[in-house]
């Protein structure tokens, strides 16, 4: 019976899926462009921490449904429905992306920093070659936190008919159909465990051994 | 000999007003070794810092080779003079070769792994062995010798060493210092050498500073530090000495 389910709709989920890859990963790319620069700004610009961060957090507490009702009659925005669930995602993706940048460079040993301008090196080069390797490993630790929260908050894009895995579940709830529900559900947490991990493997390829011991 | 340093009636006030250098007036001649003892927060490290413009004064001047210190860009003359502090200050991320070339990187030139070695060889690491090691990998006295042959590199002829033995065990300190006092007779550098400890003062210095509340209680021959009588001087050498003798 579930093979024959498969079977026959083996061509949408593959489709469902791909748009749902497209989604998370078009609103990841915007929200790492947005959150990492605002991030590291913001170690450079410390007394705007607080509010920036309380603006993303505010942000991140506005369900997700509302979220995608209050855009959908936004001039530009609401003319295609896959723009409204790519602000919207990024929206939710900038709080752990930000915070992490943040936290993470602060958190490199001030030693080195001090070390790194006594040595010479310019503000760019400072950034480049020790804060941001050393901070590496909680950055992507926050990409990690926002590409799952991204997948599981796509799946709430199909209510403005943006597509994506919440299609199969909006049906099956609507149609009371356990098996609907399942081919969203199901894959969705496929690729929001699959993102986790690869994410996880990278995090712990980056992380700089015996850099807590500095 | 030409002047390499000079403090000229140097004071630096804190953001809360509290003047952290007071008329500080000094002149470190070329080739020669000066260290600046006092106890902690006596200003030994801002002293150090107004040096390499990582702080500037609030008063008075400081000349660098005959020039004002402000009229340096601080990113030039940073590159130009050696640095090292205690262990922390190596790059965890960066192989020993990585963190030894780090200033010649800087300047746009990669130096070769026959410079390296040289440079690793100079402080008694063999290059075959280290250079591919990261910091984590090493002993507190081998990161030291690191931290030394990076401050080498780019052979500069001013060297700033802030506490740079601190974190090492008696022996491994004395070994370093043995091994730097014959470097420095070889290579003639300017140094500027922090330091609470009395002994290593003596050894490595040809003059010594004392530092108390900001102020110079006083600029001496290292030889005639003991012989003086100024209190401040009398006060610190005898509680250095007590220090050593107590058992730890």
């Amino acid at each position: 019976m579930i093979s024959g389910f498969l079977a026959q709709h083996a061509d949408e989920i593959r489709t469902q899926t791909l748009e749902h890859v497209w989604l998370t990963g078009a609103a990841m790319l915007f929200a790492s462009a947005i959150g990492i620069p605002v991030g590291i700004w913001l170690t450079r610009h410390s007394r705007w921490a607080k509010p920036v961060l309380g603006f993303v957090n505010v942000i991140q507490t506005i369900p997700s449904l509302a979220m995608f009702g209050f855009l959908l009659p936004l001039p530009w925005l609401g003319d295609r429905a896959a723009r409204i669930a790519i602000v919207a995602l990024v929206g939710y993706a900038l709080l752990p992306i930000i915070r992490n940048t943040y936290a993470g460079i602060h958190g490199v040993d001030r030693t080195l920093s001090e070390v790194a301008r006594a040595l010479g090196m310019t503000d760019m080069q400072r950034l480049f070659k020790v804060e941001l390797p050393l901070a590496a490993g909680v950055i992507l630790a926050g990409l990690r936190t926002a590409t799952v929260i991204c997948v599981g908050v796509a799946t709430i894009a199909a209510a403005v008919g943006a597509g994506g895995l919440g299609e199969f579940i909006f049906r099956g709830v609507a149609s009371v159909d356990n098996r609907l529900v399942l081919a969203g559900a199901i894959p969705a947490a496929l690729l929001a465990l699959g993102a986790d991990g690869v994410l996880g493997l990278i995090e712990r390829w980056v992380r700089v051994p015996g850099a807590a011991r500095q | 000999m030409a002047t390499a340093i000079e403090f000229r009636d140097v004071s630096l006030q804190a953001p809360d007003g509290r003047l952290l250098l007071d008329g500080v007036n000094l002149r470190l001649e070329e080739g020669t070794t000066t260290a600046v003892l006092g106890r902690s927060g006596s200003g030994k490290t801002t002293l150090l810092r107004l040096v390499n413009r990582m702080a500037d004064p609030s008063g008075g001047t400081v000349f660098i080779r005959g020039k004002e210190c402000e009229q340096h860009n601080p990113i030039q003359l940073r590159r130009g003079m050696g640095y090292v502090i205690q262990e922390t200050g190596l790059f965890p991320h960066f192989t020993v070769a990585r963190n030894v070339g780090m200033v010649p990187e800087l300047n746009g030139k990669r130096i070769d792994e026959a410079r390296i070695g040289k440079l690793l060889e100079q402080v008694g690491l063999g290059a075959g062995q280290f250079s591919q090691r990261y910091p984590h990998q090493l002993s507190g006295g081998q990161r030291q010798r690191v931290g030394l042959a990076r401050a080498l590199a780019a052979d500069p002829p001013i060297l700033l060493m802030d506490e740079p033995f601190g974190a090492l065990d008696p022996l491994t300190r004395a070994e370093m210092q043995d091994m730097l006092r014959a470097l420095l007779e070889r290579l003639k550098k300017t140094v500027l050498l922090v330091t609470h400890d009395l002994d290593e003062a003596l050894y490595l210095a040809s003059r010594i500073v004392l530092l108390e509340g900001g102020k110079m209680v006083t600029d001496v021959a290292a030889e005639d530090f003991l012989k003086s009588e100024i209190p401040a001087v009398k006060a610190y050498a005898e509680a250095f000495h007590r220090s050593q003798k107590e058992p730890q």
